[in-house]
């Protein structure tokens, strides 16, 4: 029975203990199409995937293969079946070669001997295709992130897959990288290849994809031309409502100056950042993935060293050798990676909220827990965590709740500048809006905030200046007034626009 | 642009730097004992002695190059030896092989235990290995009844076979005809076979391997049961070299190999490592062993010069890939 | 700064009964309670004042290194060198009274050997934080031990029993009735204890267990607790040293072997897991009587060693293995 469709996939059901991760979740992939599949962190899209490639098991539902039922029930029988993930995270062996990456599973095997000569020539060809610039017999390890993105492609082409799946794949690379990808795609399409990839970039979608699938909530909300549909339906489709007044920072009198940094350097990541805050003000540092922000910001925070710079506090020079001492001087960081770095999510909302200042609650020595939890509820509810005791598990909360979990723990401590980074990452949009009314509410009362953000709308919306950098520079400064979309796009770019220039 | 990182190099020439240890080290022991380090007899007695240690060390790398560790390697060659004898001692008609058997059979029943309570248990392996240690000692004296199987309990075809050199040509002595044998075989399996690729992988990224299709709780299970069947073909070794079984043999074997593997290369946390590189290491602790003495130092003092080879190994071995980190570092243009 | 919806977070717990019975630390107490009904079958000198205290003194002079332990392992390190400094400690406590040293001495040099040796492992571990303290520990046990060795080589060295006030330190009763070794062993035990739950050296121990980065990105000193407990480690693992020293009289090289499976299996019976942050103090404490009553009671029916380490292998491997396999709930579960 032929289908219109080369991957059809109806109603299908998977449930984890206490969370249903897909609802009668609905799919079809035509053939030679490129198909993007979007919706909020957390809509069910990952899960979606796994279930394809066969890593997940469906509770329930039907997926067809060219009309054909199927029914996986190992990561090998999709692959056999000609399917092929590349994920956002690279399932690579870095101790192993890049022609070992490639055919692990399926090498070549003549008499039960691998044949590494054959092996690493056909590697190369395969790496010829992609335009990659290392030689098969390269060590997986030694690669950068890009270039093992190109083995995992290879890896497909390898397979001779014929529905790849691509997850986040512009996520870690440069704007030159994702080019070079597109062109892959576009190519991988041509010869005949049907592609479905995930991305929260709308560039992403535009370029590559004609139709697009919403997911929300682990439902199927709709799929759509991708031509056809404007940006303001595709995130009503994603978030179920309108937005309005997202971004309410009030305006502050902004006071002087609080913290100052002068030519911040570290070996192989950034070089000569310098830049200050004030009283009051939002300072947002944004840049394309690669730029190190996140690297700049350790080292103000004391969690990686220096090679060279220095940092000032309210004029006077001071040295910050671990968290501890930037805690100490009034610096105090929220965490990119919340549930990793940020909080203990085994622990209580109470106790995890009062780690960092411990000591205040008894004596330098003892605990007391009365005024440690009465110190603790009284921060939660002053963010307006939705819990119902402290005693609940962090990892019990949504992203959204565990992030304001995160931000009173951080209030708990007397501080003078707050370093958020990406503080809305992975938020649903409801709770996004929250966080910068909370924001807003903190610049009001005098806290020295530098937000790191990738997202535009955040960055032109709540920063008093903007920062740009790029790959381990500044490249640009923007006050509030005079920042566009634009304008901080070629700043954030500016290295790879400068190479395509030379070019 | 050929992108062979800086580590590859060093590590493509630790075998070098390997060998010329071990021929420093035999120069310098040769000299200071005054020509009795290469003497035909000595040496032979070296790989004699020190067989059942290169033996046990191949079993200990793939169980290694897993991210795995066993510390209860002799107390599994006490267990399988002396069941073997003992068997023997009742049955002295029994062939050497089927002897042999015996020891082997039981080494891989301990290693299938200790495997399969790493893997399908999730017992961390330093907590399963020490239970079983302890354990399979305690087992060794209990089947034996706290005696020892003495000398004129074997037979003297048994006995010979340690000593004797006709599996080699005459020449080779059968003991170290077996590990080369050994060697070579398993050189072939990790390098040439994807059964072996396997095990590098598991060690190099296991979730990746996993999600991949392999089994990697089959594959840690196997290569424990490996290490353990060829521990008990070291018992067999063992008994037959020694010409008897006691309840306390191979005490601190488990710190010989895990010193040829630390010292040969293979990394802990997996993945990284290659079996020239432990032939080598088991080398150095065979040198060692057969050596100090000859240069006038007691046997007291070979425990505390083996844990400071592995301590020093062990760290050496992370400021090597840190300062490889660092290259890679200043090798990024910003 | 006022939440929006004025939601009020409930902050106390309330007691439940049924949490308290259905708790690891419930089983644990259940088990000690037929371990001493089987005792006192087994002798009818076992169920009095003296009878308990012989009891306790068999086991308790190795209880000092569980302590310690607790930490170490609520850290999520471990170390299996506590058996080997108790040996070294030992040695040099030996060696030092029959060079001519007065006892006193003796014992602090014992006490200074447990502290340095902590101080190694400490260092390493903390300088190269690559480095699973497994594979640390396992070096220097074989360094200790082989120390041992070199000092001693196949002798031993004794007479300690000869000055009454260290041999006392095992054998003597505080009015005749209370070993002195009990006295010391429960308020060291009493300190630790208070230490690991009610101060903030203890809280932050779990944290570093629980989430090592996120406990550094907290502000936590995480390598200098790591150090500060390797040190304690060592000296309480001389602590032992000194009492195995003051009831066996004279030292050889083999003294401690084993004690370092005994001290985890004893904490990971209690609850301590072995992957950190989990697990409380009460536990190991009962399960240092459980098992130690348990090994004397058999030893009065002159169970074999050999059959003890058999068991006592398996116990260890099966403790950890079974909350793994979830069979019996509980013991993963956490404070909040």
């Amino acid at each position: 029975m032929a289908s219109e469709y080369v991957l059809e996939l109806k109603e299908i059901t998977k449930i984890f203990p206490g969370v249903k991760a897909l609802d009668k979740v609905s799919f079809q992939l035509k053939a030679g199409e490129i198909h993007a599949l979007m919706g909020e962190n957390g809509a069910g899209k990952s899960t979606f995937i796994k279930v394809i490639t066969g890593v997940h098991k469906a509770d329930g539902g039907e997926m067809y293969l060219n009309g054909e039922k199927v029914d996986f029930k190992g990561p090998n029988d999709s692959q056999a079946a000609g399917i092929a993930a590349i994920y956002q995270h690279v399932t690579a062996y870095p101790h192993l070669s890049v022609a070992e990456n490639i055919f692990m599973g399926h090498e070549k095997v003549k008499h039960g001997m691998i044949q590494w000569k054959e092996m690493y020539e056909e590697a190369d060809k395969l790496l010829a295709q992609l335009n990659a610039d290392f030689k098969s017999s390269a060590e997986m390890g030694s690669l950068s992130v890009a270039q093992q993105q190109m083995v995992e492609i290879a890896k497909a082409l390898s397979a001779n897959a014929k529905i790849i799946i691509m997850d986040e794949p512009t996520a870690s690379l440069t704007k030159n990288e994702s080019e070079n990808l597109y062109r892959i795609a576009e190519k991988l399409r041509d010869e005949g290849a049907s592609i479905i990839f995930i991305s929260h970039r709308f560039e992403d979608m535009y370029r590559l994809a004609t139709r697009v699938t919403v997911f929300r909530d682990s439902k199927y909300v709709g799929t759509y031309d991708v031509d056809k549909i404007s940006n303001a339906d595709l995130i009503t489709a994603m978030v179920g409502r309108e937005i309005t007044d997202m971004f309410p920072k009030p305006e502050v009198e902004l006071g002087e100056e609080v913290l100052r940094v002068e030519n911040l350097s570290r070996e192989g990541f950034f070089k000569n950042v310098s830049f200050s805050v004030r009283k009051g003000e939002i300072l947002g540092l944004t840049g394309l993935v690669g730029a190190r922000r996140t690297e700049v910001i350790q080292t103000i925070y004391g969690v990686e060293k220096l090679d060279s710079g220095k940092i000032f506090l309210n004029g006077k020079e001071i040295k910050i050798r671990s968290p501890h001492d930037a805690i100490a001087n009034g610096i105090g960081l929220l965490t990119e990676d919340r549930s990793n770095l940020g909080l203990i999510l085994d622990w209580g909302i109470g106790r995890n909220i009062t780690l960092t200042e411990i000591e205040k609650y008894g004596n330098k020595f003892f605990t007391n827990d009365k005024a440690e939890r009465a110190a603790a509820k009284k921060l939660a509810e002053e963010v307006d965590t939705k819990a119902v005791s402290l005693f609940d598990k962090v990892s019990t909360l949504s992203g959204g709740n565990q992030q304001k979990v995160a931000v009173s723990k951080i209030l708990a401590s007397d501080l003078k500048v707050l370093i958020m980074d990406e503080p809305t990452k992975g938020i649903d949009v409801g709770a996004k809006a929250e966080i910068y009314d909370i924001m807003g509410q903190l610049a009001q009362r005098g806290y020295a905030i530098i937000m790191i953000s990738s997202e535009m709308p955040e960055v032109l919306n709540m920063s008093d200046r903007i920062i740009v950098m790029c790959e381990g520079k500044i490249t640009g400064e923007l006050n509030r007034d005079e920042a566009t979309q634009e304008g901080i796009l070629e700043f954030a770019m500016a290295k790879s626009l400068k190479n395509t220039a030379d070019k | 642009m050929e992108n062979k990182s800086v580590l590859k190099k060093i590590t493509g020439s630790r075998e070098a730097i390997l060998f010329l240890i071990v021929v420093i080290l035999a120069i310098f022991i040769e000299a200071k004992s005054g020509g009795a380090f290469f003497q035909l007899d000595n040496l032979n007695g070296m790989f004699k002695n020190y067989a059942v240690d290169f033996v046990i060390a191949i079993g200990m790398m793939l169980v290694m190059l897993t991210g795995g560790i066993d510390i209860s390697v002799g107390s599994t060659l006490a267990l399988s030896g002396m069941c073997a004898s003992l068997i023997f001692r009742d049955h002295q008609e029994l062939p050497i092989v089927v002897v042999f058997g015996i020891a082997i059979v039981v080494g891989l029943a301990c290693g299938l235990l200790i495997g399969a309570v790493i893997s399908y248990g999730k017992v961390p392996p330093i907590i399963a290995t020490m239970g079983c240690m302890n354990a399979f000692r305690g087992a060794t004296y209990l089947v034996a009844h706290n005696e020892w199987v003495a000398a004129m309990d074997f037979t003297e075809s048994y006995k010979n076979f340690a000593q004797k050199s006709y599996l080699g040509f005459g020449v080779i002595n059968n003991l170290l005809v077996i590990v080369i044998i050994l060697y070579v075989i398993f050189y072939i399996i990790l390098k040439w076979t994807p059964a072996g690729r396997k095990i590098y992988a598991v060690g190099s990224n296991a979730e990746a391997a996993s999600v991949s299709g392999i089994n990697v709780r089959k594959v840690k299970t196997i290569c424990y049961t490996i290490l353990g069947g060829l521990t008990g073909l070291a018992g067999g070794m063992f008994t037959s070299l020694y010409a008897s079984a006691q309840g306390n043999m191979g005490e601190g074997l488990e710190m010989d190999c895990i010193a040829a593997c630390v010292v040969g290369g293979v990394s802990m946390t997996g993945g990284k490592g290659n079996i020239v590189g432990v032939f080598m290491g088991a080398l150095v602790i065979a040198i060692i062993g057969k050596g100090l003495p000859l240069i006038g130092v007691s046997q007291f003092w070979q425990k505390a010069i083996k844990g400071v080879i592995i301590l020093v190994f062990v760290i050496l071995n992370v400021l090597v890939q840190r300062s490889v980190d660092k290259a890679a570092l200043k090798r990024r243009e910003i | 700064m006022a939440g929006k919806s004025g939601r009020e977070i409930i902050a106390e717990q309330p007691f439940s009964w049924k949490h308290l019975f259905l708790r690891w630390e419930s089983m644990l107490v259940l088990l000690l309670v037929v371990v001493n009904i089987m005792n006192i079958a087994i002798s009818d000198k076992y169920w009095s004042v003296t009878g308990l205290f012989r009891a306790t003194n068999s086991f308790l002079n190795i209880a000092f290194m569980v302590l310690p332990m607790c930490f170490v392992l609520i850290l999520g390190d471990i170390d299996i060198s506590v058996g080997s400094i108790l040996a070294f400690s030992a040695t040099m406590l030996g060696v030092t009274y029959n060079a001519g040293a007065p006892m006193g001495v003796a014992v602090l040099v014992a006490l200074l050997t447990g502290t340095v040796c902590g101080c190694i492992n400490g260092l390493i571990a903390t300088r190269f934080t690559e480095l699973n303290p497994m594979i640390i520990t396992f070096g220097t046990q074989v360094v200790y031990r082989g120390l041992c060795e070199i000092i001693l080589g196949d002798q031993s060295t004794g007479g300690l029993n000869n000055v009454m006030w260290f041999s006392n330190l095992y054998w003597g009763k505080l009015g005749g009735v209370v070993p002195y070794m009990f006295i010391i062993f429960v308020v060291c035990a009493v300190i630790f204890g208070i230490v690991q739950h009610k101060t903030t050296f203890g809280r932050r121990m779990y944290a570093i267990g629980a989430n090592r980065e996120a406990a550094r990105y907290s502000g936590i000193n995480v390598q200098g607790t790591r150090f500060i407990v390797f040190v304690i480690t060592g000296l309480f693992s001389a602590v032992a040293a000194i009492f195995t020293a003051a009831s066996m009289g004279s030292i050889n090289n083999a003294v401690g072997k084993g004690t370092e499976m005994d001290a985890i299996g004893i904490c990971v019976l209690g609850g301590i897991m072995t992957d950190g942050g989990k697990g409380n103090f009460i536990g190991a404490m009962i399960s240092v009587f459980l098992l130690g009553l348990l090994e004397y009671g058999l030893g009065l029916v002159n169970v074999s060693s050999n059959v003890m380490l058999v068991v006592k292998g398996a116990l260890l491997v099966i403790s950890v293995m079974i909350p793994n396999l979830k069979i019996v709930g509980n013991r993963k579960k956490k404070v909040a």
